[in-house]
C-alpha cells in the first residue's frame, strides 16, 4: 500500500462510514450503521498509529504532497494535499483514538434513541472533517475542515431537534463561530494578499521577508502585516476554541448528547484553534504583539471560566467550564511561544476530558437523564467503575503528580514563569490561581456526584418523567460498551504524560512542525532543568501549584464532605460575587441585549424608516403623488372647447412661423 | 392696376376673418366649419395670385386639389355633425366640452 493510498484512506474511511450510515440507514439498520462507522474510524486509527510508529522508528520523514488540484486561478493553486509531520500524526492519533472510543461508547449511550444511525453518521463525518483539518497542507483545506467541523458540531448540538433549547444552542454555536470564522477568513485573505499562495510551506518560507510589511486598517492605523494576519487567524481560533469573549457557545453546546460533548466539545474540535496556532507558529513567532494578545486572552479565559465552574450545578456544565479553562491554559502556552506545551496539554487533555465527559454520561444514564448534581450523591457504591475512572480523570485534570495533566499543566505554568513577554506576569497569576480553582470545582463535582448522602429517592410508581430527585429504578453500573471506553481512556490519562513529556517537550519531537525563535524558546530553558519525568513529579512538592492544588482539594473536601452549609453561607455572604458567577459575568445577557436585540432594533428601524418610510412611501408612492400633483395642474389646460384648441394651434403656428422666418438667412 | 399686394391683402383679410370667426363664435359649430373652409379659400387666393403673377401653373393645380379635399372634408364634417346632433340634440360649441380634463 503506497503512502498516498494510506493517507487518502485515513480520512476517507470515516467518510465512507458516514455516507453508508447516513444515506443507507434503513438498508443497513442499527447494527450495520454502527459496524461500518466503527470499522472506518477504527481502521483510520490503526493507520494513523502505524504512521506514528513509522515516525518513531525514523523510517517516515515529513511528507508534503498534493493529491488533487481543484482549480488554478491567476496563478494561485487551490489544492487538496497532506502535510504529514510529527504534529499531524500526533493529532491524527488523538482524534481517531478518542473518536473510536466515543463510537463504541455511543452504542450504549444512544441505545434507545430513534436517531441512532443519524448520530453515527454525524460523528463519523466529524472524524473525517477533523482529519481533513489536521492533515491539510494548505489554508484552503484547513478552512474546509474548519467549516466542516463547525457544521457537524451544529448538527450534533441540535441533534435532539425537537427540544427548543437544543436547536437554539446549535444556532448560537453556529452564529458565534461565524464571528470567529469571519476573522479567520480575513486572516487567510491577508495571507493570500501578502504571500500570493495558500500553501503552508511556501507561506512559511516567505514569512521572514514580510516582517516589515504593513497594512492600513479601518481607523487609519498602520499595522504590521504579520500582526494583522496572526490576530485575524487567532480570532478564528477564539471562536473555534471558545476563548473569551467568544466562549459563550460552548457551555450551551452541552444540550447535545454526551458522547459528542466528549468528542467534539472537549477533546477534539475545540482544540482545532490551538492546533492551528501551533501549525502557524512560523507566522506567530514573528509577531510579538499578536502573541501578547493570545497570551492575555488565554489567561483571562483560564481563570474566569474556571471560577464559573464552581457555581454550576449541571454536571456537564461544570466539565464544560473546566474545558474552557483548560483551553485557556493551552492558549496561554501558545502565547508564551511554548507551542509544544500547548500541543502536549491538548493531547493529555483530550484523553482525560473525554474520560470525564463519558463518565458524566455514564452517571446521567444511571440517573435517568438527570443532570443536576444537587439530586445526585453517593453513587460510588452503585457504579464503582465509573467512580474509579472519574477519580482518575479528576486527578489528571487537577494535575496530581504522575498523572497526565500534571506534566502538561506544570510545563505550561513553568513556561509562563520563564517568559518575558508583555502580559506574562498577569498570565502567571491567572494560571497559578487557576490550579486552585480547578481543584475546587473538580472535587466539588466528584463529591456531589459520587460521595456524601444520596439526594434522590427510588420511587416505584414514579412514572416515565418523575420530578427531580425521584428515580423509577435504583442507579446501576453502565454496560460494558460504556465502561470499556472509560477504562481505555483512563489508562492514557494516567500514563501518557509520564511517557511522552520527554520527547514531546524537550526531545525536539515537534521541531519539524513548530518554529520557535531562540530568544522566545522558554521550553529550551525549562529543558535545562529537566531530569526525567519521575524527577519532575517528585520535585512537585516543592512548587506552588502543587500546594495550591492540595489547598483546593482540602477546601472542597472540607466544604462538600463535612460542612455543606458553608457553601450556602459563602453564597449568602457574597451575593454580588455569586450572582456575577451564576450569570457567567453577564456575557449572555450582554450579547442578548446588544447584539441580538440590537440587530432586531436595527432591523425594525430599517424596516420602518428605510423600507416602509423611504422606499415605499417616498420613492414608490412619492413618484405617484408627484405625477398626480402635476396632472392636477396641467389638466386645467384641457378645457374641452374647440375654440381653445384652435386658438392654441394658431398661436403655435404663429410661433413656429416666427421662429422659422427669423432663421431664414439674409435678414 | 391690381398688383400682387392687393391679392395678398385680400387673402390675409379672409384668413384673419376666418380666425376671428373661430375664436369669437361660441354658438354654432357649423360656423366653425365655414370658417375653416374660408381659411382654405384664403390660402387658395394666395396660390392663385402667386400663380398668376409668377406665370407658373403649379399653384392653380394645387388649388384644384385643395378644393377637392375641402369638399370631401366638408362632407365628412357635416356627416359627423349630423350624428353629433342626433346624439346630443345640440350643436352649441359651448356645450361640447367632453374633452375637458
Amino acid at each position: 500500500m503506497s503512502l498516498q493510498t494510506t493517507l487518502l484512506l485515513i480520512p476517507l474511511l470515516p467518510l465512507g462510514g458516514a455516507i453508508l450510515a447516513g444515506f443507507f440507514r434503513n438498508q443497513i439498520g442499527r447494527v450495520g450503521s454502527h459496524t461500518v462507522t466503527i470499522l472506518g474510524v477504527g481502521l483510520s486509527f490503526a493507520l494513523s498509529a502505524w504512521l506514528l510508529l513509522q515516525q518513531i522508528d525514523g523510517t517516515l520523514g515529513t511528507v508534503n504532497m498534493s493529491v488533487y488540484t481543484w482549480m488554478v486561478a491567476d496563478g494561485i493553486r487551490f489544492q487538496i494535499g497532506f502535510l504529514i509531520d510529527h504534529l499531524t500524526t500526533l493529532m491524527m492519533c488523538v482524534v481517531t483514538f478518542v473518536s473510536f472510543m466515543v463510537h463504541i461508547y455511543t452504542i450504549g449511550y444512544m441505545r434507545d434513541d430513534p436517531g441512532y444511525q443519524r448520530f453515527f453518521s454525524y460523528i463519523a463525518l466529524f472524524t473525517f472533517s477533523m482529519l481533513m483539518l489536521v492533515m491539510s497542507n494548505n489554508f484552503l483545506q484547513l478552512f474546509f475542515g474548519w467549516e466542516a467541523v463547525g457544521l457537524v458540531s451544529y448538527l450534533l448540538i441540535g441533534f435532539w431537534f425537537k427540544r427548543e433549547s437544543a436547536t437554539k444552542a446549535g444556532l448560537k454555536a453556529f452564529l458565534v463561530n461565524r464571528v470567529g470564522d469571519f476573522g479567520f477568513l480575513l486572516g487567510i485573505a491577508a495571507v493570500l494578499l501578502t504571500f500570493g499562495t495558500l500553501d503552508y510551506a511556501d507561506v512559511f518560507a516567505q514569512a521572514g521577508g514580510a516582517i516589515d510589511q504593513t497594512i492600513s486598517i479601518p481607523g487609519g492605523m498602520e499595522w504590521n502585516m504579520l500582526t494583522f494576519i496572526c490576530v485575524c487567524l487567532f480570532i478564528g481560533a477564539m471562536g473555534k476554541s471558545a476563548q473569551a469573549p467568544l466562549h459563550v457557545w460552548l457551555p450551551d453546546s452541552m444540550e447535545g448528547p454526551t458522547p459528542i460533548s466528549a468528542l467534539i466539545h472537549a477533546a477534539t474540535m475545540v482544540t482545532a484553534g490551538i492546533f492551528m496556532v501551533a501549525r502557524m507558529s512560523p507566522l506567530f513567532e514573528l509577531s510579538e504583539a499578536a502573541l501578547s494578545f493570545v497570551l492575555l486572552i488565554g489567561a483571562v479565559t483560564a481563570l474566569s471560566m474556571g471560577l464559573i465552574g464552581i457555581v454550576q450545578n449541571d454536571v456537564k456544565r461544570v466539565i464544560a467550564y473546566s474545558t474552557l479553562s483548560q483551553l485557556g491554559y493551552m492558549t496561554v502556552a501558545l502565547g508564551v511561544s511554548a507551542y509544544s506545551a500547548a500541543i502536549f496539554h491538548l493531547m493529555t487533555h483530550a484523553f482525560f476530558k473525554a474520560l470525564l465527559f463519558l463518565g458524566a454520561g455514564s452517571v446521567i444514564i444511571a440517573m435517568h437523564h438527570e443532570q443536576d448534581m444537587r439530586y445526585m450523591g453517593g453513587l460510588r457504591k452503585y457504579m464503582p467503575i465509573t467512580w474509579l475512572t472519574a477519580w482518575i480523570g479528576t486527578l489528571a485534570l487537577i494535575g496530581f503528580p504522575f498523572f497526565a495533566g500534571f506534566y502538561s499543566k506544570d510545563a505550561i505554568i513553568e513556561a509562563v514563569a520563564d517568559s518575558h513577554r508583555w502580559g506574562s506576569g498577569f498570565a502567571y497569576f491567572a494560571v497559578v490561581a487557576g490550579v486552585l480553582v480547578t481543584a475546587i470545582y473538580s472535587f466539588r463535582l466528584l463529591y456531589l456526584t459520587f460521595h456524601g448522602k444520596e439526594r434522590f429517592e427510588v420511587v416505584d410508581d414514579a412514572g416515565d418523567h418523575p420530578p427531580s430527585g425521584q428515580l423509577a429504578h435504583a442507579p446501576k453500573e453502565s454496560p460494558l460498551v460504556i465502561t470499556v471506553p472509560l477504562i481505555l481512556l483512563a489508562i492514557p490519562s494516567i500514563v501518557i504524560g509520564w511517557m511522552t513529556i520527554e520527547p514531546v517537550l524537550f526531545g525536539g519531537w515537534l521541531n519539524d512542525s513548530i518554529f520557535v525563535l531562540e530568544k522566545n524558546d522558554v521550553l529550551a530553558e525549562l529543558g535545562e532543568h529537566f531530569h526525567g519525568a519521575t524527577a519532575m513529579a517528585m520535585h512537585a512538592v516543592y512548587t506552588l501549584p502543587f500546594w495550591l492544588m492540595v489547598a483546593g482539594f482540602a477546601i472542597a473536601t472540607f466544604i462538600y464532605q463535612f460542612r455543606p452549609t458553608i457553601a450556602d453561607a459563602v453564597r449568602n455572604r457574597f451575593p454580588f460575587l455569586y450572582r456575577l458567577l451564576d450569570h457567567k459575568y453577564y456575557f449572555d445577557e450582554f450579547y442578548q441585549k446588544v447584539f441580538a436585540q440590537g440587530s432586531v432594533k436595527l432591523g425594525q428601524t430599517l424596516w420602518n424608516k428605510a423600507d416602509a418610510g423611504f422606499i415605499d412611501n417616498g420613492i414608490v408612492n412619492g413618484s405617484a403623488r408627484v405625477v398626480e400633483w402635476f396632472a392636477a395642474r396641467i389638466r386645467r389646460f384641457q378645457t374641452g372647447f374647440l375654440y381653445d384648441y384652435a386658438f392654441a394651434m394658431i398661436i403655435g403656428l404663429i410661433g413656429i412661423l416666427a421662429v422659422w422666418v427669423s432663421m431664414v438667412p439674409g435678414r | 392696376m391690381l398688383t400682387l399686394a392687393h391679392f395678398l391683402t385680400l387673402g390675409a383679410i379672409l384668413f384673419s376673418l376666418s380666425v376671428a370667426g373661430i375664436f369669437i363664435n361660441r354658438k354654432n359649430i357649423i360656423i366653425l366649419l365655414m370658417c375653416i373652409e374660408l381659411m382654405l379659400l384664403a390660402v387658395n387666393m394666395n396660390f392663385v395670385a402667386f400663380s398668376r403673377f409668377l406665370g407658373n401653373l403649379d399653384g392653380q393645380i394645387f388649388v384644384f386639389f385643395i378644393l377637392t379635399v375641402a369638399a370631401a372634408e366638408a362632407g365628412i364634417g357635416l356627416a359627423i355633425l349630423v350624428v353629433l346632433f342626433r346624439n346630443r340634440r345640440t350643436i352649441n360649441v359651448a356645450e361640447l366640452d367632453d374633452l375637458k380634463g
